[in-house]
Formats: C-alpha cells, structure tokens, sequence
C-alpha cells in the first residue's frame, strides 16, 4: 500500500496550519487595542458573506476564468438568507434551501 | 448544525470517491482528511495529484487557498485569548469554514467564548463527519446518492449566508456584510474566487469600521 503522498500531506499542513494558528497563538494578537478587536468583530459577517457569494456566483468558464453564475442556486442561497434574517432561525432557511433545489433538479429545472 | 453534518458528510463521501478515483491508497486518503483537514485544497490536492503536478505546486496553491484561516483565526482572538496556550494549538488544527462560522455564531449569541461550544462544532461537526465520510467514500462511495442530486453543494453556501446574516447586530456589521460581499465578487470575478473571499474579508470589515456604531 502507497504511503508516498502522507508526505504531501504533512506539506500542506505545514502551509496551513500556520494561517490557522498564529493569530490564535502569537502574544501580540493576545493584547489588541479595542480598535483592532472592534475590526475582528466584523470579520464575521464580511468574511462569511464573502464565502457564501464566491460559492454559489462565481463559476469556472470556458477557458477556467471565473465567471458570474446567477442560477437557482443563488435563488435558493439568497432565500435561506432572507429566512435567517427573518425568521432568526437556520435550520429553516438550510431546509428550504435544499428542499428548493433538490425538487427543482428532480423535476429538471435546476 | 445537522445540515451543516449532512453537507459536510456529503462532501466527504464524494472526496473518499476523488481520493481512490486519484489513485490514492486508503492510508493517504485517510491521512489527508485527518492532517490537511481542509476540504477545498484536498480537493483541489486530489486533481491536481491525478493531473501529475508537481508537489511544490500543490502545496503552494494549499498555501493560498487557505491563507482565509488567518482570517478565521484573528476573528476568534477577541474570544480565545484567555484559554491556555496548548488548547489554543489544538484549537486551531480543526478551525475550518464551518468551524469558524457555527462558532462565532454560537459566541455572538452567548457573548462569551464557550469552549466545549467550539469543539462540539469543530470535531462533532466537522472533523467526525468529514473524516468517517471520507473512509465511507473511499470504500464504498459508488453505491451511495451523489450530493448533488439531493442539493447538499447548497448546504455550504446558504449556511455561510445564513450564519453571515445571523451575525449583523448593527450597522457596522451590515456595512462590513454588505461591503465584503461586493468586493469579494468584484475581486473573484476579477482575480480569483480565493483572492476575493481574503479582499472582502480584510476590506469589509475596515469600511464597517467607519460608520458609528448607532
């Protein structure tokens, strides 16, 4: 059995693990000013947001560069949002979200 | 949570399915979900790996794709500061997306950093399922639905949706929101998907910061 790429592996943990932790673990994140700690406050949103656009808007087009992708998807994305915001309540708007989608593609349409 | 499980277990099975489809032994792919512990790039690993690319080329892009986690990890500092050093470490090997999100949502609705809140997140939510689906894939993945008919590839995206907009309080935060949402498409449409999840993630939250707080 191949063990060969467990090497790479660790390689890609030595590129990652650090983004992940040394913020958590340098001793000048553990002092911040209330200004630096009042911008990590809204990394949240921002980064979250930002996370949920590039997934559901941005596809690969015919020669791999990115290309602005509006389908049901989106539709169903900017749904569970709305139903968050709404309703405060996630599992909700998930359940939509999918169930959306899922009977769409069942019926061919998405 | 459970979509966030169900999502993440579908992805899962699908990477054991890529692993072996990439020639993979059932120990690497193991050892990738479990070490690298990092979705996106072990997909992206996994191609690139079928596609005979070299290995520093791998890991540069890894570096890239998930240079985000500074991110993720700067935001929790305002809550993990005090907890001791060594959980910190620990702490930061599961920090993903999901991780991240489910957790600052959690913090946010408490106001204060709940630690076993964090792994119950981090390891049942996340590093459980994504590893016990990676194996399930790898063995047997041919026989289970592909996610995508079912529509859990929405789960991802409309949870970070949802937690983004769970998290808005106030006006800053609907600046930082709104304001890194459209940078980061201009900058994915522009440069890169990644490129534009770090720009509207720095650059969000810097602009939210200028509007008062009422």
């Amino acid at each position: 059995m191949s063990l060969e790429l467990v090497g790479l592996a660790l390689l890609m943990l030595a590129v990652t693990y650090p983004a992940r932790a040394i913020p958590l673990l340098a001793p000048r994140f553990e002092r911040l000013p209330p200004l630096a700690l009042d911008y990590l406050r809204l990394v949240g949103p921002a980064v979250l947001g930002a996370i949920a656009v590039s997934d559901v808007l941005v596809g690969a087009g015919a020669d791999s560069r990115p290309v602005l992708v509006v389908g049901w998807e989106s539709v169903a994305v900017a749904l569970c949002a709305a139903l968050v915001a709404w309703r405060r309540n996630l599992a909700l708007g998930l359940l939509v979200a999918v169930a959306l989608i899922a009977v769409l593609r069942a019926v061919g349409i998405a | 949570m459970v979509g966030i499980v169900a999502s993440v277990a579908g992805f899962g099975i699908v990477f054991g399915l890529t692993a072996r489809g990439a020639g993979f032994s059932i120990v690497e792919t193991v050892a990738f979900s479990t070490i690298v512990f990092a979705g996106s790039a072990q997909f992206a690993a996994a191609g690139m790996v079928a596609a005979g690319f070299a290995w520093p080329q791998i890991v540069l892009l890894t570096g890239l794709i998930n240079a985000r986690h500074l991110l993720y990890s700067a935001a929790l500092v305002p809550w993990l500061r005090r907890r001791p050093r060594p959980e910190r470490a620990a702490m930061a090997h599961v920090l993903t997306d999901e991780a991240f999100a489910l957790s600052l949502v959690h913090f946010h609705r408490l106001g204060f950093a709940d630690r076993p809140g964090y792994w119950l997140a981090a390891i049942g939510g996340v590093f459980v399922p994504w590893n016990l689906a990676t194996l399930a894939g790898y063995l047997g993945g041919q026989a289970v639905a592909d996610p995508v008919t079912l529509g859990l590839d929405v789960v991802f995206p409309a949870a970070m949706a949802g937690l983004a907009v769970g998290l808005v309080t106030g006006r800053r935060e609907v600046v930082a929101l709104v304001t890194g949402v459209s940078i980061a498409l201009a900058a994915a449409l522009t440069v890169d998907p990644w490129v534009g999840i770090a720009a509207g993630g720095v650059l969000g939250p810097a602009i939210g910061l200028l509007m008062p707080r009422r």
